[in-house]
């Protein structure tokens, strides 16, 4: 026997130390469901933590020193021209700011139908800006470390971006780092539109590092060029953020009455130097409700431009350019309403159906007036465009010429959930009709 | 006091020995280059797996060349997404059948550098698709013209990089 060990020996260590490694393989497999990895990383293998602990200081030091000798360069290559370029700087910040009173407009506008329709979409409020420190080293896996960990209130899950597009989400968190999974590697998966034709799919990484949407139909039409979105339904990725652009679709073979369609990420994965982690994200229908209230773009351009004279000064000016003589439910007949706290979404909505009951006249219907320069009275105030159907969602402002009492009218809605009269009744009916001869405001 | 790694005691074929220096910094240093250096060839090239093969050969005892292997290949999991052990395990095997290698033909000829190392990058792959496949359920997908690039890329560099590494022997 002592022979057979003796002669074995090798071979013998050999399968020993394999068993050792298949043993601790399995637990890894074998994790029990309910055991979540923690957001501290308590859920890593010790292994990992201590291998990523010891290099992620070493590593720093290298990025932090070939960073601080490439931005010294830079800076001083920078400073050429940069008396000009602060001048177009300047001519181009003066006309983003006009540019952003109008898509400021359009963003109220849009949170403002999207309250009205319920969606229950997340949005970015917080990010952290993170710096890509190594990445897996292997094309068998791709993931990248990044130079935030737990210390930085990291979590996993959380969703990794760029300016360019998504990135991949966090998947084990160190103190001083942590581990993100790439998009594009085969264990990943994210919830996408297609952002023209709106086919919702997975955008799957592939062995190769390509990424792919394998479950939307062959009779679909596709084609290459097409933007990628996420769709949000994932609740890891924000919706709307740009994933890639269809580079091909083929009918897959393996799985015959699907489409294989190739993405091109819109980030470059292969060169992340810097990215952010979003570390916070709100919901869309809640801040839109909690957000700053809308103003008129009149407003907005006069806090801009104080040199722009305003037509109207006698107009009643109301706190919050566009909060509209509705006064917020001080009291109700309805004891259960009054309890219950009535975001503002719900006032808007409750508004809308409000103005629905009642078709829009010269005085109310007037949602978001635009005070037009040369005119007076309701003439003056004409709906902007689009608007129509922001007049849905925010009560009407009351005109000068015509103040009307609408608190009573307002608390109806606010009430209309628990009286008796159904609601729903006077839901399809709130969609406005836009109204003709609408016009943009004047930006 | 004899401050470097004996690892065989063979006569017959020749002994290589490295510091302690050199047996712990050579492989940290590899997989630090190829996690650090975000250069998309590196991933081509399996800087670890050339060094354990180096370590295993030039050693020519199977038990250090398979510790030597499970200990990078450990290390080298700890950078990636999948459960720590695969590379581990893949490894183990390359260093095994390394240094059972190296006891019999001649390993410090380039060509027989290129060919070994080619041999052992298929080998390699071949065991953790194995485990990727059948132990922990992965995806992988065999590549015949990535994995015969990869083999070829990684002989190449292992003649150029076994011939620097020689330096570091230890000579009797």
């Amino acid at each position: 026997m002592e022979n057979f060990f003796t002669r074995y020996k090798n071979p013998l260590a050999l399968m020993a130390v394999l068993f050792i490694q298949v043993v601790a393989l399995a637990t890894q497999v074998k994790r029990p469901e309910g055991a979540k990895p923690g957001s501290t990383g308590s859920g890593t293998r010790l292994i990992r933590v201590w291998t990523v602990t010891a290099f992620t200081p070493v590593e720093k030091v290298f990025v932090s020193t070939g960073r601080f000798f490439r931005d010294g360069w830079h800076n001083y290559a920078d400073l050429r021209g940069v008396r000009k370029q602060n001048m177009e700087l300047q001519d181009e910040v003066a006309r983003l700011q006009m540019e952003q009173v109008r898509l400021k407009q359009d963003a109220d506008q849009a949170r403002r139908l999207q309250v009205l329709l319920d969606f229950k979409e997340k949005f970015i409020t917080k990010t952290m800006a993170a710096q890509v420190i190594a990445f897996s080293g292997t094309e068998q896996s791709r993931l990248i470390t990044i130079d935030k960990g737990s210390n930085d209130h990291i979590k996993t899950d959380m969703a990794v971006i760029t300016p360019d597009g998504i990135v991949g989400k966090v998947k084990d968190v160190f103190k001083l780092s942590s581990q993100v999974l790439l998009i594009n590697d085969h264990d990943s998966g994210a919830g996408v539109i297609l952002e023209n034709s709106r086919l919702q799919g997975i955008v799957k990484g592939t062995p190769l590092g390509e990424l792919q949407i394998n479950d939307i139909m062959s009779d679909e039409k596709v084609e290459a060029g097409e933007h990628v979105i996420t769709s949000g339904g994932d609740r890891i990725y924000p919706k709307g953020y740009s994933v890639g652009t269809v580079i091909g679709a083929t009918p897959d073979r393996e799985n015959d009455p699907f489409l294989v369609i190739k993405v091109k990420p819109a980030a470059d994965l292969n060169r992340l130097e810097e990215v952010l982690v979003i570390t916070e994200m709100a919901d869309n229908s809640r801040s839109a409700a909690t957000g700053p209230e809308p103003m008129r773009a009149a407003d907005i351009l006069s806090e801009r431009l104080p040199s722009v004279p305003k037509v109207d000064p006698n107009a009643p000016k109301t706190p919050g350019g566009t909060q509209t003589g509705v006064p917020a439910p001080k009291s109700s007949s309805t004891p259960a309403k009054v309890n219950k706290p009535v975001s503002a979404g719900t006032e808007q909505k409750a508004a809308s159906m409000t103005g629905s009951t009642k078709p829009p006249t010269s005085s109310t219907g007037a949602a978001a007036t635009t005070t037009i320069p040369g005119k007076t009275g309701a003439e003056a105030k004409k709906p902007s465009s689009g608007q129509t159907q922001a007049s849905a969602a925010v009560p009407a402002e009351t005109t000068p010429a015509k103040p009307k009492p609408t608190p009573k009218k307002v608390k109806t809605p606010a009430i209309a959930p628990d009286s008796t009269t159904p609601a729903p009744s006077a839901a399809p009916t709130a969609t406005p009709k836009p109204a003709v001869g609408q016009e943009k405001p004047p930006l | 006091m004899n401050s470097s790694v004996s690892l065989t005691s063979r006569e017959e074929i020749e002994v290589h020995r490295f510091s302690w220096p050199v047996s712990i910094g050579i492989p940290i240093l590899a997989i630090f280059l190829q996690v650090f250096l975000r250069v998309r060839f590196l991933t081509v090239l399996d800087l670890p797996l050339l060094v354990t093969i180096f370590f295993a050969v030039a050693r020519r005892r199977p038990i250090p060349g398979m510790i030597t292997g499970a200990l990078i290949g450990t290390l080298q999991d700890a950078w990636t997404g999948h459960p720590i052990g695969v590379f581990g395990i893949a490894k183990t095997i390359v260093g095994y059948l390394g240094s059972s290698l190296g006891v019999k033909v001649d390993v410090d000829n380039p060509g027989s550098r290129f060919l070994m190392t080619f041999a052992f990058v298929l080998i390699h792959r071949f065991v953790y698709m194995a485990i990727s496949l059948q132990l922990v359920g992965g995806s992988e997908a065999w590549i015949w013209s990535h994995t015969l690039l990869s083999a070829l890329v990684n002989g190449l560099a292992a003649v150029v990089l076994f011939a620097g590494l020689d330096k570091f022997k230890l000579r009797n």
